[in-house]
């Protein structure tokens, strides 16, 4: 902030402080970190005390008269026998289907699923033929999860990290304290989305609800559509070229690259006006808040 | 937490007991202390009360509790004979549930307050094809005790409760009906937080409240705005302004059914709808019990009104 007086920071808009004072989402300090799941890339992504599976062999699971636990047993019982594709069955909305999954794995999940369903993975790739309950993806660490129709609310609540991606709309909540990876919504999204997100990359392609990315620390929300309101210290930022190439890219590894491109989609990070991770002598901290 | 369903079937009956059954059974883990169905049959002229004249827990009171429900059973036909209402059934489906079948030309609003009069003994509901039940147990067992799963009608709507607020008996649980408009009742998930500042703005208007469970606030509320010739839609509209809290309840009519979200979107519904079916509930799981096939179900969003016709 050298050079910007009080007196100037006093007659300056919430974003212009901002970017007097140095602080723009692009700047992911602090110590997490922003990763991208590759695949190839198991020595990174795997425990040492996961099991070897191969993508080649596969099986089927028809959940019909089996219980959530009884299903995510069996689960693991095939990856210890070498399946790394498991397709389930009829799974008629049963919650917390695939929780806990920590391996390399093509999770299939052949229909729509409740709530919590692959929360807290670290690595499979997920592909739901159906809709996905509340929470779906929550506190997700790595890997890939798409979902072909709406998904519920507090969509990859806490997610840190991997791709979660729906291509229909999602409910309200969205990313609410997500901490670092990327979600995806082909359609709209619902109220308080991005609600105190601190890291990561959220993606609308159509509508947000209102009070959009309130209380975010930091991250990005990118809105291809109409924004009913923004949230407290949410505000809107230049979409760069960077951002473009960005979005482009990820949109296109999972075909929602909308008609006439990404041009128009609004950037909303943090004012950063309330709380935040920079590092801010005591001074400059007295000055924002 | 509590769960809730309701469904309407367009331009047809179906056996809406039994897939209400089947929803809320589904719902059993969100609620497992007592269950509720509002269905609705063929209309008619005349009226179906369901009335209460003890609570479930009060048949354990010993030998004395018969005779108290004689005399309440016996203050209630006192009444409906002094209005001029002419009782063409009476079936006692439990010993402290009964339901009548009646024949009335006058205000049932004025005998319903009467018959209330009685210490212990309250309507659950009143109307033309409305039959709301409710009792202690998960929907098997309130499906089984009242005959529920071969009930024919258009729609219906219905609740697990887990009580949070309230005690556990049956007039704390839901459906309620909307006292005493004929053939409204409401389910709802979740907590008003100005209940107490409403419900005495509503007994100020000269309702009456028979229990302290947030949810019979909105049953109120619902039945003193249609009384007033506000639309259902309206009303559901005006209840998001006015009534504060995180909710999400349905209401059902002789013919419609509606829901709404409040403001925060803070509880879950998700709806299926079809040309000729309509379905929702607090979980997906709970329509997938009667609809097993892939379907297209999504999530409404805060402050989302919808109402449907029969």
């Amino acid at each position: 902030m050298a050079g910007v007086s009080d007196a100037e920071l006093k007659g300056m808009s919430q974003e212009e402080r901002v970017k007097a004072l140095g602080m723009t989402t692009e700047q992911l300090t602090g110590k997490s970190m922003y990763i991208e799941f590759d695949p190839d890339a198991t020595e990174r992504f795997t425990y040492p005390w996961a099991p070897d599976v191969d993508f080649n062999k596969r099986t089927e699971i028809d959940t019909d008269e089996m219980t959530s636990t009884e299903v995510n047993d069996e689960i693991r019982a095939k990856m210890n026998e070498g399946y790394g594709s498991i397709v389930l069955k009829n799974p008629r909305g049963k919650h917390s289907l695939g929780v806990g999954i920590l391996n390399k794995l093509n999770l299939i999940i052949e229909g729509s699923t409740g709530y919590f369903g692959v929360g807290l993975i670290d690595g499979p790739n997920v592909r739901v033929n159906g809709r996905v309950g509340w929470s779906c993806g929550e506190n997700m660490m790595s890997g890939t999860v798409v979902i072909e129709k709406n998904a519920g609310s507090t969509f990859g609540a806490a997610i840190r990290g991997g791709d979660l991606v729906c291509k229909g709309s999602v409910g309200s909540r969205t990313g609410i304290d997500m901490k670092g990876g990327t979600i995806i919504v082909g359609g709209d999204t619902g109220a308080l989305s991005g609600f105190m997100m601190q890291r990561g990359r959220m993606v609308v392609c159509g509508n947000a609800g209102k009070n959009l990315g309130d209380s975010m620390y930091d991250g990005t929300i990118y809105i291809g559509g109409e924004i009913q309101s923004l949230g407290v210290d949410a505000i809107e930022a230049e979409l760069t070229d960077l951002d473009k190439a960005w979005l482009t890219r990820k949109l296109t590894q999972y075909g929602m690259v909308p008609e006439g491109g990404v041009g128009h989609f609004k950037k909303i990070v943090a004012g950063k006006m309330l709380w935040n991770y920079d590092n801010l002598e005591p001074n400059e901290k007295k000055l924002i808040l | 937490m509590c769960g809730i369903a309701g469904l309407i079937h367009r331009g047809k009956s179906s056996n809406v007991g039994g897939e209400m059954t089947a929803m809320l059974q589904a719902l059993k883990h969100r609620g497992p202390d007592s269950t509720g169905y509002a269905v609705y049959g063929p209309r008619s002229d005349d009226y179906v009360m369901r009335v209460k004249v003890a609570e479930a827990e009060d048949m354990a009171k010993g030998r004395g509790i018969t005779q108290v429900l004689a005399d309440r059973i016996a203050a209630v036909d006192a009444v409906l004979a002094e209005h001029g209402a002419t009782v063409k059934s009476k079936e006692a489906v439990t010993a402290y549930s009964l339901r009548y079948v009646i024949g009335h030309d006058g205000n049932t609003g004025d005998m319903a307050e009467h018959i209330e009069e009685t210490d212990g003994v309250e309507i659950l509901s009143m109307g033309n094809g409305l039959e709301l039940i409710k009792d202690l147990g998960d929907a098997s067992v309130v499906a089984d005790l009242y005959g529920l799963n071969d009930f024919t009608g258009t729609h219906g709507i219905g609740h697990t409760r887990m009580a949070t607020e309230s005690d556990v008996d049956i007039k704390s649980a839901h459906p309620y009906w909307a006292f005493p408009y004929n053939d409204v009742s409401v389910v709802h998930n979740g907590q008003i937080t100005n209940y107490w500042i409403m419900r005495r703005e509503m007994e100020r208007k000269g309702h009456r409240f028979m229990s302290n469970c947030d949810s019979e606030l909105l049953a109120v509320y619902v039945a003193h705005n249609l009384s007033k010739g506000v639309s259902l839609e309206d009303t559901l509209r005006q209840s998001i302004e006015e009534i504060d809290g995180v909710f999400t309840y349905l209401v059902a009519t002789k013919d419609q059914l509606g829901m709404a979200k409040d403001t925060m979107a803070a509880k879950p519904l998700v709806l299926y709808e079809s040309d000729d079916l309509i379905a929702m509930a607090s979980e997906e799981v709970a329509i997938r019990a009667i609809l097993p096939q892939e379907i297209d179900t999504y999530d409404p969003y805060d402050e989302e009104v919808r109402v449907w016709q029969a």
